[in-house]
């Protein structure tokens, strides 16, 4: 794979600019396709390209990939051009793909089954927010088998450097505002709830593989 | 009436007005809401993102402690655990029945979407037999977000495009519920933490057509889409260099309203986008 064949990285400004694909159009790889199948079944293969989903979704502005061109990459086994694209990322999971495929595809499922490969396989995700967001959401659900949101925001705004852009950008005295405000309406538990079945929810939880790309 | 309820991880934190509206309608409305026991987080959209295993396991481990409680229906007012359960319920039937080793208990209550369980004909007559206040001169759209309807193959939903259950929770308290076209558009979830831009741009185009087809308020039934739609309302205003004044309501807080339940203006003194103004301006709410 050549390094920067995908030149969005972490620019989130910047509109579509994959044009290319990793591999050679000549020599379609088939097994990717049915490595992800094992996953699913998601029925990739059923596309004819008829772009519903990509006309029904939401967030088609901040991806680099269109919908219908991933699961395009996918039955041609363009490997590393889904596994690296911000697409599966900024996927909202909003299932509206998936509802309104004529062919049954699970689009918005497939694009789990990506970005779970994508960590598996050491890709790093050029969306670091994202994967920091759901994989600190995790480890919080972990300490005591429900969510935190005390210090799930807190700590996701530490560890994903999210604090620090907004604190460049001069766009945290909302932020800071806003915490306050619900502080005193009384939206933050002060304490914690941990529940019995901590350690089944623990187990359940530590066969995850952390995401390669630790957040700054 | 007895049923189990599994009210998730928000509604214990930043959506408490949500929670305390539920329990104070349903006391009036003699429904008992009995948690399931040890209830554990339903994985939400981190878990089905990165690790699809453990969003299984982790909606049947309370999904089996729900099978022991002796109510037929379970309430779930979060759409997006209602989702995590539904797709964990149809495992036993499904393509992982044999890829992961999981055992779901047979005898599970009927899993319900709570805007849904308020929609049935028995809930809206008997709501009916309790309104004191009607909501007469409010005019709402009705927001439904995505977890609550698709897809509809695992949330059974059969008007999923369209969907009908709080508008008709509305016109049963008097108010009017403008139809509009972004019913089931997405709000971008937790994305407001990690991409704020994009739900900037999701959540300003509901305020945008929310105005224009003259509605007062928006009327939810999801805590993440109250949140997205309720806390940043300012800031995503002046992005898009527009004054957006809409209060966002769960219909629950619309039903406790319209029923007179104690309580009401401490549930809505949680919001951040003023819930009172328009109240008091329809005289359902006095001006104390």
């Amino acid at each position: 794979m050549g390094k920067g064949f995908l030149n969005s990285g972490n620019d989130q400004s910047k509109g579509r600019e994959l044009k290319f694909m990793s591999q050679k159009i000549l020599h379609p790889n088939h097994q990717f396709m049915e490595q992800l199948e094992a996953t699913g079944p998601f029925q990739a293969g059923a596309c004819f390209q008829c772009r519903k989903c990509t006309n029904g979704c939401p967030v088609t502005f901040a991806m680099d990939l269109y919908p219908d061109e991933v699961i395009r990459m996918v039955i041609i086994g363009q490997r590393e051009t889904v596994l690296r694209c911000r697409t599966i990322w900024v996927c909202a999971a909003c299932e509206t793909c998936t509802t309104r495929c004529p062919n049954e595809v699970k689009i918005a499922e497939l694009m789990d089954s990506l970005k779970e490969m994508a960590i598996q396989e050491g890709v790093p995700s050029p969306q670091p927010q994202i994967l920091a967001l759901h994989e600190t959401f995790l480890n919080n659900v972990k300490k005591r088998g429900r969510v935190f949101e005390t210090t799930l925001l807190p700590t996701y705004m530490l560890q994903s450097g999210e604090l620090r852009r907004k604190w460049k950008a001069g766009a945290w005295q909302y932020e800071l505002t806003l915490g306050l405000q619900m502080f005193y309406k009384g939206r933050f538990s002060l304490f914690p709830k941990t529940i019995k079945g901590k350690k089944e929810v623990s187990t359940i939880l530590s066969h995850h593989k952390q995401g390669k790309n630790p957040p700054q | 009436m007895k049923v189990t309820y599994y009210p998730g991880c928000s509604l214990e934190g930043t959506a408490k007005d949500y929670a305390e509206s539920i329990i104070g309608i349903c006391s009036s409305l003699d429904i008992e809401l009995e948690e399931v026991p040890d209830w554990n987080c339903c994985g939400a959209t981190a878990a089905h993102s990165i690790d699809h295993r453990a969003s299984i396991e982790l909606a049947v481990r309370t999904l089996n402690l729900a099978a022991q409680m002796p109510y037929q229906d379970m309430l779930v007012p979060c759409p997006m655990c209602f989702n995590r359960l539904k797709t964990a319920a149809f495992v036993p039937e499904g393509d992982y029945k044999d890829r992961y080793d999981i055992k779901l208990e047979a005898s599970l209550p009927k899993i319900w979407d709570l805007a849904n369980f308020f929609a049935t004909k028995e809930m809206l007559e008997v709501v009916a037999k309790h309104v004191q206040k009607p909501l007469v001169g409010l005019k709402v759209v009705c927001y439904y977000g995505c977890m609550a309807n698709r897809p509809p193959e695992i949330t059974e939903a059969t008007d999923f495009e369209d969907p009908q259950s709080m508008d008709r929770i509305i016109q049963n308290l008097g108010g009017t519920a403008v139809p509009w076209p972004y019913k089931t558009d997405c709000c971008g979830a937790s994305q407001v933490l990690s991409r704020p831009d994009i739900v900037s741009q999701l959540v300003g185009k509901l305020y945008d057509m929310a105005q224009r087809v003259g509605a007062q308020a928006i009327v939810v039934s999801c805590q993440m889409c109250q949140a997205n739609l309720d806390m940043y309302q300012r800031k995503i205003g002046a992005e898009w260099g527009r004054r957006f004044s809409l209060p966002v309501y769960f219909f629950s807080e619309l039903i406790g309203i319209a029923i007179d339940v104690k309580g009401v203006k401490k549930w809505l003194s949680r919001h951040i986008t003023d819930p009172f103004s328009l109240l008091r301006g329809l005289d359902l709410m006095n001006r104390r």
